[in-house]
C-alpha cells in the first residue's frame, strides 16, 4: 500500500509495538478475555439504553430512537500532547472571539484587507441584528467544541470550529460513567484525568456573564426546542446536571423587559439562557417568523441586556465553512501569533482557479456544502461512485460559491473492539471549550468519535459512527 | 421553582401510569370470571371497556366482546389512547420532558418499564401469557411508584406526581361503580334474584380489595359492605374518600405559598366533606348512579381547577 495511505494508528507502531501513552491500558487489557470484553460491551449497551442515551435519527420518522454505538475500547492522550493541543485551541479560540467583536463593530478585518467583505455581508450566517451589541462580558461563544483530526504523531488539526451549539457534551460524561461501572479496576491502574465536574464548570462560565439587569445569583436555564429534538437528551442531562430549568420556548415569554419563565406561582425572570435552538428559530418576531421554538421579541430584550443568550446570536459566521479558510489568517491579526493548531489545507470555490481544481481532482478530495452540517450534503471523493461524483460536478459548476473541497484526510486510527478482536478504525476528537470573561476552560478529553466501518472516514453518529471513551493522562 | 409545564407534565405521567396499572388489574379481574363463568364473558369484557370510555373506539374496530379483542385493544392497540402500551409510552414521553423534576432512578423505573412493555406485547397476547404480563405490568407499576417514594424530595414535584395519582384513582374507582352499580342496587336483593357473588367479587377483585374486604367483614359480602368499602371507607388504598383525603393532603402542601386562595383547594375541601359522615343505607336509596355521576363530574372540575391554578398551560 501507498505510505500516503498508512493512517496512523495512535495505540500502535508498525510492528505491533505500544505506543507510549497506551502502555499501561494495554498492559491492563492483555490479562482480559476477549469473551468477558464483549460481554461488557453488551451490557454498556444495554446501560446506555435505560438510561436513555438515545437520539432520533432526523428525516426518519417513524424509526425508533437509536442508540450511538459505544465503543469500550479507549481512545488515550498523553498530558504533553494535551497541553500543546489546549493551548491551540485556547488561541484559536480567543481569536474567533475577538473575530466577531469585530465583525459587529468596526470591521477592522475588513479594511485591513485581510478577508474579503463579500464573505461577510452575503453571508446568511451573519446576523445585522447583531451590529453594534456587545454581549456581556465580551464573550460570543461562551462554549464550543473544536472538531480536530489527528494525521500523524505530531500533527493535529483543526477540521470546523463549532461556534453556535456544539453538543455531544453528555456523551464525553456518559462515556466515562459508563467505564467507570464497566471497569472500575482500570482506572486504578492508569491515573486518567477527570471530566466529571464539566457541569460545574459550564455553570460557573453560564454564570460569569450575567446581563446588565440581573440582580443577585444568576437564575440560569436551558432551552431546549422539545422531546423530539435529535440532542434533546442532552438538553435534559446539562440542566439536571447544573441544576438549571430546562425551559421550551412554550416556557417563556417577555414580562416587564425581561424573559419570563412561566411557573406554578407566576412569571419568574431567566437572566441567563443556554438556548440549544438555532438562530433562526429564535425570535419569531426577528429571525423565521414561522417559529413556535423561540420566543416573540427575545432579540430585542437581550440587546436591552434583559437576558444573556449562550452562545451570542450570530456567532456562525465565525465556524462558517466560507470563513474556515481564514482562520489562521484571522489569528494572526488578532493575536499577532503564529497559529499553534493548523487548518486543512481547503480551496474555495468560489475562486475560479480553486473551483479549477476541484473539479479536476473531485475523485480524491472531499467536498463540502457551506451551510451543511453532520455529513449531510458531502461528498467523501474517494468513496463516492460515478453517479456522485457527477451530481457534484454539477453541483459545483453551478453554485462553486456553496462549496469548499479538501483533501481527503487520513485521520488517525484507534482500536475497537470488533467481533474477531481489536480492529483498527479512524477517529476524530471534539475537546469541549467553556469561555469566561477572563479564562478558558478545557474538559481534559472530549468526544472520540470512531467510524465503525472499516476504512470508513466519516464518523458523524447520523453516518453509522460511534464514540469512545477518550482520556488524557496525569503527568 | 416548578414550571406550570413541568405541574402538567408530572401530573399526566402519574395519571398515566395509575390508569394502566387499573386497566391490568380490570382485565384480570375480566379474566378470572372469563374462566369461571364462560357465559357472562362477553358481559364482563363489554363492562371493562366500558370502564375505560371505549365502547364506541372499540365496537367500531371490533365485532363483539371476545377475549382476543378485548385484551388486544385493552393492552396492545395504539390506535386506542387507553391501552396500556399507549400509556406507557405517554407516560414515559411526559417522563422524559420532565427530566430534570425527576430523580435518575424514577426515570430509569420509567423507561424501563416502557422498554419491557414493547418487548412483552410486541406480539398478540394469548390467554395462556396474560398472567404473566399482567404481572409484568403490576410490577413495573410498584417499580415505579417505589423510585418514586425512595428517592424523590417530598416537595412540589411530588405533591403534583401524588394529585395525578389519586385523581386518577378515585376517577377508575368510580368508575367501576358506575358500570356496575346495578349489581350492588338493593332492589335487585328486594325482588330476590339470586345473589351474584361472583359479580361482587369481580369489583373487589378490580380494585385489589378482596383480601382486604374478607379481612374486615366476616361471612359473606354484601351490597352495601361493598359499596360502603369502596365509597366512603378512608382506610381503602382505593376508595374514593382516601383518594379525596390524599388530593385534599397534597392540594394544602401547594397552597402554603399561593398568593391568593386557589379554587382547586375549596373544590377538593367540599368533596372531600360530600364523602364524610355519610350512611350507605342512604346513598343507596337516594340513587348510587347518581351519587357516583355526580362525584365523577366534580372530580373531573377539580381536575381542570387545578390546571389553571397551577398555569400548567399558558
Amino acid at each position: 500500500m501507498d505510505k500516503e495511505f498508512t493512517p496512523f494508528d495512535e495505540m500502535f507502531m508498525a510492528g505491533g509495538k505500544v505506543r507510549r501513552p497506551y502502555s499501561g491500558y494495554h498492559h491492563w487489557l492483555e490479562d482480559q478475555h476477549t469473551r468477558r470484553l464483549q460481554q461488557k460491551s453488551s451490557e454498556a449497551d444495554a446501560l446506555f439504553r435505560s438510561v436513555g442515551v438515545t437520539f432520533n435519527v432526523y428525516g426518519n420518522k417513524d424509526a425508533d430512537e437509536r442508540l450511538i454505538p459505544f465503543d469500550i475500547i479507549p481512545r488515550i492522550i498523553s498530558a504533553a500532547e494535551w497541553s500543546k493541543l489546549t493551548r491551540g485551541i485556547e488561541q484559536r479560540i480567543r481569536a474567533i472571539n475577538s473575530f466577531l467583536h469585530d465583525i459587529y463593530h468596526r470591521q477592522e478585518i475588513i479594511r485591513a484587507g485581510k478577508l474579503p467583505a463579500r464573505l461577510i455581508k452575503g453571508n446568511s450566517a451573519f446576523l445585522p441584528q447583531m451590529i453594534g451589541v456587545t454581549p456581556p462580558g465580551h464573550v460570543y461563544t461562551h462554549i464550543v467544541g473544536t472538531d480536530i483530526i489527528r494525521t500523524d504523531e505530531n500533527e493535529f488539526l483543526v477540521l470546523e470550529d463549532n461556534a453556535r451549539t456544539p453538543s455531544g457534551v453528555s456523551y464525553m460524561l456518559q462515556n466515562r460513567e459508563t467505564m467507570l461501572q464497566m471497569f472500575p479496576d482500570l482506572f486504578s491502574a492508569v491515573s486518567v484525568r477527570p471530566v466529571s465536574d464539566y457541569p460545574k464548570y459550564l455553570r460557573r462560565c453560564l454564570s460569569d456573564c450575567p446581563p446588565a439587569q440581573c440582580e443577585g445569583r444568576p437564575v440560569i436555564g436551558v432551552l431546549t426546542p422539545g422531546i423530539h429534538n435529535s440532542a434533546y437528551f442532552e438538553h435534559a442531562f446539562l440542566a439536571d446536571q447544573m441544576g438549571a430549568e430546562l425551559v421550551e420556548g412554550q416556557d417563556l415569554r417577555v414580562v416587564d423587559g425581561r424573559i419570563a419563565m412561566r411557573t406554578i406561582r407566576g412569571y419568574v425572570p431567566v437572566d441567563v439562557l443556554y438556548r440549544r435552538v438555532d438562530d433562526d428559530f429564535l425570535d419569531p418576531l426577528n429571525f423565521r417568523p414561522d417559529s413556535l421554538l423561540g420566543v416573540a421579541g427575545i432579540l430585542d430584550v437581550y440587546r436591552a441586556g434583559g437576558v444573556t443568550l449562550v452562545n451570542a446570536p450570530g456567532t456562525g459566521i465565525a465556524d462558517d465553512k466560507a470563513i474556515y479558510s481564514y482562520i489562521p489568517d484571522i489569528i494572526r491579526f488578532y493575536t499577532g501569533e503564529a497559529p499553534l493548531l493548523g487548518n486543512v489545507p481547503t480551496w474555495r470555490c468560489s475562486e475560479p482557479d480553486h473551483l479549477a481544481y476541484a473539479l479536476e481532482n473531485l475523485s480524491e478530495l472531499v467536498v463540502k456544502e457551506i451551510h451543511g452540517s453532520g455529513g449531510y450534503g458531502m461528498l467523501v471523493g474517494p468513496a463516492a461512485s460515478k453517479q456522485e461524483l457527477a451530481d457534484f460536478r454539477e453541483l459545483l459548476s453551478s453554485r462553486p460559491e456553496n462549496y469548499i473541497a479538501q483533501p481527503t484526510m487520513c485521520l488517525s486510527t484507534v482500536p475497537i473492539l470488533a467481533r474477531s478482536g481489536l480492529a483498527p478504525r479512524h477517529v476524530d476528537l471534539r475537546p469541549f471549550v467553556l469561555v469566561s470573561p477572563d479564562r478558558i476552560h478545557i474538559s481534559p478529553g472530549g468526544l472520540t468519535r470512531v467510524a465503525l466501518k472499516e476504512g470508513s472516514l466519516v464518523v458523524n453518529s447520523s453516518q453509522g459512527g460511534g464514540t469512545k471513551d477518550t482520556w488524557v493522562l496525569e503527568d | 421553582m416548578v414550571l406550570g409545564r413541568t405541574a402538567d407534565g408530572l401530573f399526566w405521567m402519574f395519571r398515566y401510569l395509575e390508569r394502566s396499572e387499573n386497566t391490568a388489574r380490570l382485565i384480570g379481574a375480566g379474566l378470572r370470571i372469563a374462566l369461571t363463568r364462560s357465559r357472562s364473558g362477553a358481559e364482563e369484557w363489554s363492562s371493562i371497556i366500558s370502564t375505560a370510555g371505549a365502547t364506541d373506539a372499540f365496537l367500531a374496530r371490533h365485532p363483539g366482546y371476545e377475549f382476543d379483542g378485548v385484551v388486544d385493544f385493552m393492552l396492545r392497540d395504539r390506535t386506542n389512547p387507553s391501552s396500556v402500551m399507549s400509556l406507557i409510552e405517554a407516560a414515559r414521553n411526559n417522563a422524559r420532558s420532565v427530566r430534570t423534576a425527576l430523580t435518575s432512578e424514577v426515570w430509569e423505573a420509567t423507561n424501563e418499564t416502557w422498554m419491557s412493555l414493547r418487548n412483552a406485547l410486541k406480539t398478540p397476547v394469548t390467554h395462556h401469557g396474560l398472567p404473566e404480563v399482567l404481572s409484568l405490568i403490576r410490577q413495573q407499576s410498584a417499580y415505579v411508584r417505589g423510585a418514586l417514594h425512595g428517592t424523590m424530595l417530598r416537595n412540589e414535584m411530588f405533591n403534583f406526581a401524588r394529585l395525578g395519582t389519586f385523581l386518577e384513582r378515585a376517577d377508575n374507582t368510580a368508575r367501576i361503580l358506575d358500570v356496575k352499580y346495578y349489581v350492588l342496587l338493593p332492589s335487585v336483593i328486594h325482588v330476590g334474584a339470586p345473589i351474584d357473588n361472583v359479580q361482587w367479587e369481580t369489583i373487589l377483585r378490580s380494585v385489589s380489595a378482596k383480601h382486604a374486604y374478607d379481612w374486615l367483614n366476616e361471612g359473606d359480602p354484601d351490597p352495601a359492605g361493598i359499596a360502603r368499602f369502596l365509597i366512603l371507607d378512608s382506610r381503602m388504598p382505593r376508595s374514593m374518600a382516601f383518594c379525596c383525603k390524599q388530593i385534599l393532603e397534597n392540594l394544602r402542601y401547594l397552597e402554603a405559598d399561593l398568593p391568593d386562595p386557589a379554587l382547586s383547594l375549596a373544590l377538593a375541601q367540599e368533596l372531600t366533606d360530600s364523602l364524610r359522615n355519610r350512611d350507605i343505607k342512604e346513598v343507596l336509596e337516594e340513587g348510587l348512579h347518581d351519587f357516583i355521576q355526580e362525584f365523577i363530574s366534580r372530580l373531573g372540575k377539580l381536575g381542570g381547577q387545578i390546571e389553571t391554578d397551577y398555569r400548567f398551560h399558558s
